[in-house]
Parts: structure tokens; sequence; C-alpha cells
């Protein structure tokens, strides 16, 4: 009986002192760092790594060096995926592992349709980039689901002739003119709140 | 009196009760009572198995489906991920097709739910996500959504043969080609320092007294010229260990990996990769041959325990079992006769088309930098929808067009397609008309001021 009483004991302290634990952990992580600068620091590194590959691997080896091309079908056609392309599979990639937050590449302009803004925030946020030039980012809330989650919509624009070329001769493109510097589209960073 | 009865009566139920379930469930092979409804025609095999998809109180297992089918699928590309239904912004759409598990589309044991390709959803299911395609399109204006999938047109996950680009390069090819692009097999080469070995060269342990006929097969097959002796399937390699006397696929696994595993993921071996015998032909849905129900499925069933000839596992194992009336009109088909012409010597290597040349295709993989060809042996993967047999096997001797009317035949399907294609599909020509639309459109652009 009196071991009975022990055990009850010891484990009724247990799951309170693990409680406590998990709650004290939980808001360390909410105070240290804000859904903002998470989404900003998160866009650092996508922007950074795509601008490399796209100046250093594709246009390097496609236009400069004439090594290899870049293709849409880049598996049958034996070439590099297009930038794009590279970003999305990240993106699947970082979604299939339930990571926390997902991303995704969308325009005003999109080649695939699926691409084009869907949500509220979305379609506000790709407007405001675009008539920001890019030279301020959209934050918002909203409701997905019946979840809160954190948005963040980052402009993506033409960094070389490539970017330019492409979209404006793919015969799905619904813009044709568009030019070095332009904001094509926007980078869509979300953050669950619950 | 009557209540310590009843206690009594009420405890014997739960023990009979809990004793019955915990042997059906824990220990008993036969557990057909406990399946809820026919099981479609992809899980039938394995549906005693129940622990292969089910949780212990009959929940679906999270990798139940990936544990068969990711890889299939991630090689394809596949089109629809689960990604594409996880992703937060699609949650307004997932309130109408909930399609972050596989079992959303596919459930089983509801045949009356059930139509091809094991899909249990309704057949115009692309509704809900590309109502818009109309307008995006206009070339699929008042096209009804149940034909996406039907016409030839596109799959739900694999659509390697059916994208634009690709069927854009494909225009314009005759219905049969001038010349057969089949992949060509290179014998197996001799390990270094090894030689081609005949039966007095043969290593077995003592005590071990082998048929004169068997024998005589190791000596005409494949392995016998690559030096390949009886201790490599029959000791595991290895002289100094156990004589298997009837080694099984983890045997021919050693060498032969890739076979294996696609032989294991088939309708031929789905059993054993369940942990179950091995599949006879009783158990099939499909008809087969009365005097072929004693056979398993095994790697020997189509290769023979000692000559492993792959012209016999080409058409006549298969022809062994399958009795259905596609099997039985290969006999006599254009088919059959450019394979008697290649085994005969009158066509050059590669022309014929065996049963196997379509249904278990030769494969160009990159290995450490140098092309292999290899037999692909899971013949579901290019089996349903049959567009995906496009281009690992029809287009190396037909045009597009020509494939995509033949394959969308049932009739000319089932003659082993002994005549020509009833209707025209017209996908290649919308492709080219849009093709046309967009070159137009093009050189207005360059002539703009």
């Amino acid at each position: 009986m009196k071991n009975r009483l022990l055990t009850l004991v010891f484990t009724l302290a247990a799951t309170g002192v693990t409680t406590l634990f998990l709650a004290s952990c939980s808001k360390t992580a909410a105070g240290g760092i804000t859904p903002q600068k998470m989404t900003d620091a998160i866009h650092a590194v996508l922007e950074s790594d795509r601008t490399v590959y796209t100046r250093n691997v594709v246009n390097r080896l496609q236009n400069d060096e004439k090594v290899i091309k870049a293709s849409e079908h880049w598996k049958d056609d034996k070439a590099l995926p297009l930038p794009a392309q590279m970003f999305r599979m990240g993106a699947e990639m970082v979604q299939a592992k339930n990571a926390g937050f997902t991303y995704s590449l969308l325009s005003k302009w999109p080649v695939n349709q699926q691409n084009k803004a869907k949500t509220d925030a979305e379609k506000a946020g790709l407007d405001f980039v675009d008539t920001k030039k890019g030279a301020e980012n959209y934050y918002a809330e909203e409701t997905l689901g019946g979840k809160k989650y954190f948005t963040a919509v980052y402009a993506d624009t033409a960094i070389a002739p490539a970017c330019v070329k492409c979209h404006n001769e793919h015969k799905d493109t619904p813009r044709t003119d568009f030019k070095l510097g332009d904001v094509m589209g926007g980078v869509v960073i979300r953050i669950p709140l619950e | 009196m009557r209540r310590w009865k009843t206690w009594l009566l009420f405890g014997a139920l739960v023990w009979v009760g809990g004793g019955t379930l915990t042997y059906f469930f824990g220990y008993a092979d036969d557990r057909r009572f406990f399946i809820p409804g026919p099981t479609t025609h992809g899980h039938y095999q394995i549906e005693l198995k129940c622990d292969a998809c089910h949780t212990p109180m009959m929940g679906v297992k999270t990798d139940a489906c990936n544990t068969c089918h990711a890889a299939e699928l991630a090689a394809v590309n596949d089109t629809h991920p689960r990604t594409k239904f996880t992703d937060p912004r699609n949650a307004e759409l997932r309130t109408r097709l909930d399609a972050d598990e596989c079992v959303a589309c596919h459930r089983e044991h509801r045949p009356d739910h059930t139509h091809a390709m094991g899909v249990s959803q309704p057949e115009d299911l692309c509704f809900h996500c590309h109502q818009e395609i109309g307008k995006e399109r206009p070339s699929h204006a008042g096209l009804g959504f149940k034909t996406c999938a039907t016409a030839g047109c596109h799959n739900f996950h694999d659509n390697t043969a059916l994208y634009e680009d690709f069927i854009a390069k494909h225009t314009g090819e005759p219905d049969t080609r001038e010349r057969a692009a089949r992949l060509i097999r290179v014998a197996a080469s001799l390990a270094p320092g090894a030689k081609p070995l005949t039966g007095a060269d043969r290593v077995v342990p003592a005590g071990i007294v082998a048929d004169q006929q068997l024998i005589y097969e190791w000596e005409q097959s494949a392995h016998a010229r690559a030096g390949v002796n009886c201790a490599e399937c029959h000791q595991a390699g290895d002289t100094n260990k156990p004589w298997i006397a009837q080694p099984s696929e983890t045997s021919c696994a050693r060498c032969h990996d890739h076979a294996v595993q696609g032989f294991l993921g088939s309708r031929h071996g789905m059993r054993l990769a369940a942990g179950l015998s091995a599949l006879t032909p009783t158990d099939a849905r499909l008809p087969m041959r009365a005097d072929a129900a004693h056979r398993t499925m095994t790697c020997n069933a189509c290769h023979g325990t000692h000559r492993y000839d792959t012209r016999t596992a080409a058409v006549d194992a298969c022809l062994r079992c399958h009795d259905d009336r596609h099997s039985r009109a290969y006999v006599g088909s254009p088919h059959q006769l450019t394979w008697l012409a290649e085994l005969a010597g009158d066509a050059a290597p590669g022309t014929g088309v065996s049963c196997a040349t379509c249904h278990l295709p030769r494969e160009l993989h990159r290995v450490g930098g140098h092309d292999v060809v290899r037999v692909q042996h899971n013949q579901n993967a290019n089996l349903r929808p049959n567009e995906k047999m496009i281009r690992t096997a029809c287009l190396d001797c037909h045009g597009y067009g020509f494939v995509l009317d033949a394959l969308a035949d049932r009739a000319l399907i089932a003659a082993n397609f002994q005549g020509r294609p009833g209707r025209h599909l017209d996908t290649v020509e919308m492709v080219v008309r849009r093709l046309v639309s967009e070159a137009s459109r093009q050189t207005t652009k360059e002539n703009q001021p």
C-alpha cells in the first residue's frame, strides 16, 4: 500500500515537473524570437541560396561558359533545374519534414496558374511588394483551415537576364514585358502561431 | 443464485471472445472473417496480412502506402504529392478534397465506391482545384471533368509521358518506326580472374549429388559463361557455408538486387515481400491455366532452376500460367511475329516484341557514370494507368499518336493489338494547335514597333 502511494506521488511529481519544464521552454522560444524575425531570417537564407544558384551555377554554366543548359524538363533534358524549380523542390522537401514553417514562390503573373495568390494575405502581399518595388516587406496574420498563421511576403526580383528571358518567352506566361530588376512575384513564408 | 450464474456466463463469454480475438489477431493465418469487404486488385493478394497496412486496432498505418509506393511516385515526379495538400495555402481546397493521405482517394474494402486504379473518389474530382481551366486554357473550355484522366490526356500521379512539351517532341511520328529503338542487353561479363566454367569445374561439398540434366542446363547458362559456380547460389558465395538445396530470391539478390526488388514490388512477388507464401495461379483474379495451379511464383518460376534462359522467361514462362484473352491472342499477333523472327535470326536483336518487352521493359540506368541496361521486374510499374507504358515500351517502336489511340482501345488491347485502333484521340492535335498559336503570338510580338 505504501509502495503504491509512493509510486502515485512520484508519478504526479514527475508529470508536474515535466509540464513546468516544457512550459518554460515554450516561453523561452516565444520570447526569444518574434515570428517576423524568424521569417526574415528564413528569407535571408532562401534568397541568398537562390541568388548563388542563379548566378554561380545556372547563369555561369548556361549563359557564360555554355557548358550545360537549364531546363524546365531538367530530368528528360539532362539539364540543370531552373532556379525557381530548385526553390520549389526545397519548399516541398521542407514541408514534407514538417519543419514548423512553409514557404512558396507566388506571382501575380505565374507561368503555372496554381502559383497565383489564393489567400487574402497573399493577394495583399503580392500587391504591396509590387507597389513598393521590393523596398518593403509585407507582414500579416491570417487564419487558414481554422489555424492562425504569421505570413510574410518578400519581393522576388529579376536578378539575372535569364529570369526575364525565360518568363517573357514562356508559352504559358501571362506577362511578356518583364525587365531586369522588376518585381516578378513574391516569396511567401508562413509560421503557425498556435 | 441467478446473479452468480449470469456473472459466470458473462465471464465465460469474455474469456471465449477474448481468446478468439487473440488467436485470430496473434496466431492464426486465416483472417478472412475480419475482412470488411473485398479488397482492390492491387491489394487482395496481401489482404490476410492485415498488419501490412493496419495498426493493431485496425487503423491505417501512417506509412503503409509509402512503404511500397513512395519510391515509384518519387521516380515519376508525382504531380500531386502530399505536400500539395498539406500546404496551409490550400486549406480552403482541403475542405472540398482532403487528400493529405493516400486513403482519401484510395479507400480499401469498398468495391461499391471504387473504380479504375483503386480510386474511391468521384471521377470528376479534378474539378475541385482546376475549375478555372476553361478560362486559363481556352482549348479546355467545355471539356468534362470526367475526361481529364480517361481521354489519354492526364494522370493524377504520373504524367511523365503526357506533359505538353514531351508530346510536342513526338508530333508527326509514323504509326510504326522503320527501326525499333529497343535497348540491347549486354552479355554478363567475367569477373576479374574468372573463366567460363564447364561441368568439370563445378565445386560442390562432398555428398551432394546433382542430376546430369541440371549440370547440363547450368553449363548452357549465362551463369556458367560468366564463371558463376554452384556455391554462389547454393552456399551464399562461400564454400564453407551450409548447402542450400533450393535457393530463394535472397540468393538471387546477392547479384541481381535490382531485379529482385522489382519482383518483390510486383504482383508476382508482393506476397513474398509481405512475408506470406509465394503466389500461386490459383490465388490470381486473372484467368490462369488450370494445369498451372501447382506453380509457385518465385524467380525460378520464370527463369527455371539452372538454365536461366531469358528468352524462355520472356514469353513461354508467361503463357504457362496466363490464360486471359490478351495473353492468348499474343500467339499469331504482329508482336509475336517480330519475336519469332528475332529468335530465328531473321531480324536484328532487340527488334522482337515478347511479353517482357512491354511488361518487364528494359531500362537505362546511370550507375557510377556508366550506362547500365536493366530489366524492370515490377510489371506493375508500367501497367496501370497504361500511359505509363508509353515511354518504357511503346515509343520504342511506334509513334506517339498511334500509341495513345491504341492504349485507349480496350478491345484492341484484349486482341493483343491484332488490328487498328478503333478511334482517334485529339491529344496531339491539341498540342500542335497550341504550338502554332504560340508561334503566331511570338511573331506578332517581335514585329511590334
